[in-house]
């Protein structure tokens, strides 16, 4: 089991024919994700990695039943891009891209409630439900069918907790990275939300960052909501105010946002935190022990 | 990105927001110029620098002659200055808004930025202008007012009133307030700005409204479809080691600390900093290297962290994904033999190939030290300072 995407999901890729589109795909294909179609406007009816390239997410939704839409769009169009997948029928749209402009995402958040579809990301390194479907940029190889779902809004200190479950056999049911930005799609509650729902996720890992209080948003609602046993890391302890920390979200704002105070919510919640990004592993390990 | 105030009051007033009368000076004989194109007898002298708290530092003075204008400007200009927002180098001061005195009878404050818990455009107001907001914010929050704004209507004149009614404004300053912040909202959007605060806002004593300081910042992520805004950039105000890591494509932000961090990812690079932190060091840097990490990028990235003189000591943090480790390994040995390394470096390496990374490291004959994990890694370069 696992959450969203399975063995089963059909992919498109918009900015399947570019330079990191198609680099990643073809990663992703390897693994054994169902990539069924790329779109670029203006190639439709080309082949590319073997897969059929429409000009719309509509005509390639219409003639390959694809739900999922893997985004590789560059900054500047990619909020175009996400809104096209939302009218083109897309369900989960998961938005690799870094560096789109924040008031971009405003607006796409605010016609994105007129369907009925996710958004995961942007700046993310995408989803991946280990052996069946690896949606992104995560090295598959460090994945493990297993029992533990990770949230995080990292790349590559996902691949950390990652790696520690699969070290101690835990494995993954699936990885959600939310990504890096401040006004993004899925929170941290949504996948909480999922996982707490999936039979096959045993335990819940959270990975967080300075900047927003959706960590602790996330606290007052595992308090309430979330009977499954949950580990939460929070990076940028060091972090100086006011200063951003390569993720655009990733900013003390106005005394809000630190990590500090992200921690002693989760404790407060009764959350088990770890201070040191190598104990995760270990912590979720205790707690389903 | 920041704009100075006379940057911002321009921008303000092609937007039709009312700003104080002013001009920039290098020079105290542009100041003295200025001051004359100005007419009246009351000036302003305001050091123009990227941080708040230039009052309290010297950084604004009032002059009521020519000689007091030069004198003023002859004292900032070339100078550092050392607000609590600069941190102990200060920011230098190469250029100074001389404006028109502004007789003052109330002062108010407005800002927008946005709200990432709303996912919307925020303007707060307060009665408590001239102050630190965040004491107001934190001590009496309840005179500071809010309202979001749909994206699909834009800012609604209801809601302007709703603001001018909480600032308590009478009926001629309402008039004017409305469509003052109505503008304010469209030069934010337009702007791709972040950050837009007017602190104070005034009301002058002939009762028409006036911004007296004027702060943007406008989002990085927006800057190249901002291009006659990008062109303002003012990079003496910026700290020097982050501009050139820019240059070379690398985010860095300086911190106070000795052990400097080389890792790919920034989520990763914010925990090697609070993992050295956690053993008992003390961070140097944040620097991500991102994806790309060629030993090209990895060299510059050590010119980088040792143009630093504080730095005794190195850790490299990288999860190989897409980046195979045993790259990473080549760059790192390139860059050690090109620049001559004098500080201890400890390497920690995971992911693709990481064997085959760390097999070129203990042949290298360099004297870099491999650590096992995380752990492993932070406690051996804390040991090495």
């Amino acid at each position: 089991m696992s959450v969203l995407v399975n063995k089963d999901s059909r992919i498109l890729c918009q900015g399947l024919t570019g330079r990191q589109g198609s680099f990643h795909a073809e990663q992703c294909i390897e693994y054994g994700t169902q990539i069924v179609a790329g779109v670029t406007p203006g190639r439709g009816g080309e082949q590319h990695l073997g897969v059929p390239v429409f000009d719309t997410v509509s005509a390639a939704v219409a003639e390959t039943g694809a739900t999922v839409s893997m985004l590789f769009v560059p900054a500047p169009f990619a909020a175009d891009a996400i809104l096209a997948a939302a009218d083109g029928g897309i369900e989960l749209i998961v938005c690799i891209t870094e560096g789109i402009p924040v008031l971009d995402m405003v607006r796409v958040k605010a016609v994105l409630k007129d369907y009925d579809c996710r958004l995961i990301g942007p700046n993310c390194p995408g989803i991946i439900t280990p052996g069946e479907c690896k949606i992104g940029i995560m090295p598959g190889f460090i994945h493990q069918p297993g029992k533990v779902g990770i949230i995080s809004r990292s790349g590559t200190l996902t691949y950390e907790a990652v790696y520690q479950t699969t070290r101690n056999g835990l494995g993954q049911t699936t990885c959600i990275g939310i990504g890096g930005d401040s006004v993004r799609g899925m929170n941290f509650i949504d996948c909480l939300d999922l996982f707490e729902q999936d039979p096959a996720t045993e335990g819940i890992i959270m990975v967080g960052e300075i900047g927003g209080t959706d960590e602790e948003a996330a606290a007052r609602y595992i308090q309430k909501h979330v009977t499954k046993p949950v580990v939460a890391y929070i990076a940028g302890v060091t972090a100086p105010a006011g200063k951003r920390m390569g993720h655009a979200g990733a900013i003390i704002s106005g005394g809000e946002g630190t990590a500090a105070a992200k921690y002693e919510a989760l404790e407060a919640a009764n959350v088990k935190t770890v201070r040191s990004p190598a104990e995760l592993g270990n912590a979720m390990q205790e707690l389903l022990g | 990105m920041n704009l100075h105030e006379y940057q911002a009051k321009q921008l303000f007033a092609r937007y039709g927001i009312p700003v104080t009368q002013g001009e920039v000076a290098a020079t105290p004989e542009q100041a003295v110029a200025a001051a004359g194109h100005l007419g009246g007898d009351l000036w302003v002298v305001k050091a123009q620098v990227h941080a708040g708290g230039r009052g309290k530092a010297g950084g604004v003075k009032l002059a009521r002659s020519a000689e007091e204008v030069s004198a003023a400007a002859e004292a900032m200009l070339g100078q550092r200055l050392v607000t609590k927002q600069t941190g102990a180098e200060g920011l230098p001061i190469n250029q100074v808004f001389v404006e028109a005195g502004s007789p003052i009878e109330r002062e108010l404050y407005m800002s927008m930025l946005v709200d990432r818990g709303q996912e919307q455009i925020a303007i707060m107001v307060s009665q408590d202008g001239g102050m630190d907001i965040e004491e107001v914010a934190a001590n009496t929050p309840e005179r500071i007012i809010t309202v979001t704004v749909h994206p699909a209507a834009g800012l609604q004149p209801y809601q302007a009133r709703q603001l001018g009614f909480a600032l308590g404004l009478d009926k001629d300053q309402l008039k004017q307030f409305v469509p003052l912040v109505q503008n304010l909202y469209r030069l934010f959007d337009e702007s791709d700005a972040s950050l837009v605060e007017i602190n104070p806002l005034i009301v002058n004593t002939d009762g028409d409204l006036l911004a007296l300081d004027a702060k943007i910042n406008i989002e990085d992520n927006a800057l190249f479809r901002q291009p006659e805004l990008q062109a303002q950039r003012d990079k003496s105000q910026e700290d020097p080691m982050e501009c050139s890591a820019a240059e070379h494509d690398l985010n860095y932000v300086s911190l106070e600390g000795n052990i400097a961090c080389m890792v790919n990812g920034a989520g990763l690079a914010m925990a090697t900093m609070d993992l050295i932190k956690l053993h008992g060091g003390e961070p140097a840097n944040f620097l991500d290297v991102g994806g790309g990490a060629t030993p090209d990028r990895v060299a510059a990235a050590f010119t980088l962290i040792l143009s630093n003189p504080a730095v005794k000591a190195i850790l490299v943090n990288i999860f190989g994904g897409i980046v195979r480790c045993d790259d990473i390994a080549t760059g790192i040995i390139q860059a050690v033999r090109e620049i001559g390394i004098s500080v201890p470096v400890v390497v920690r390496l995971e992911g693709t190939n990481v064997d085959a990374g760390k097999a070129l490291l203990a042949e290298s004959g360099l004297d870099i030290m491999a650590a096992d994990d995380l752990t492993d890694a932070a406690c051996k370069v804390v040991a090495a300072v």
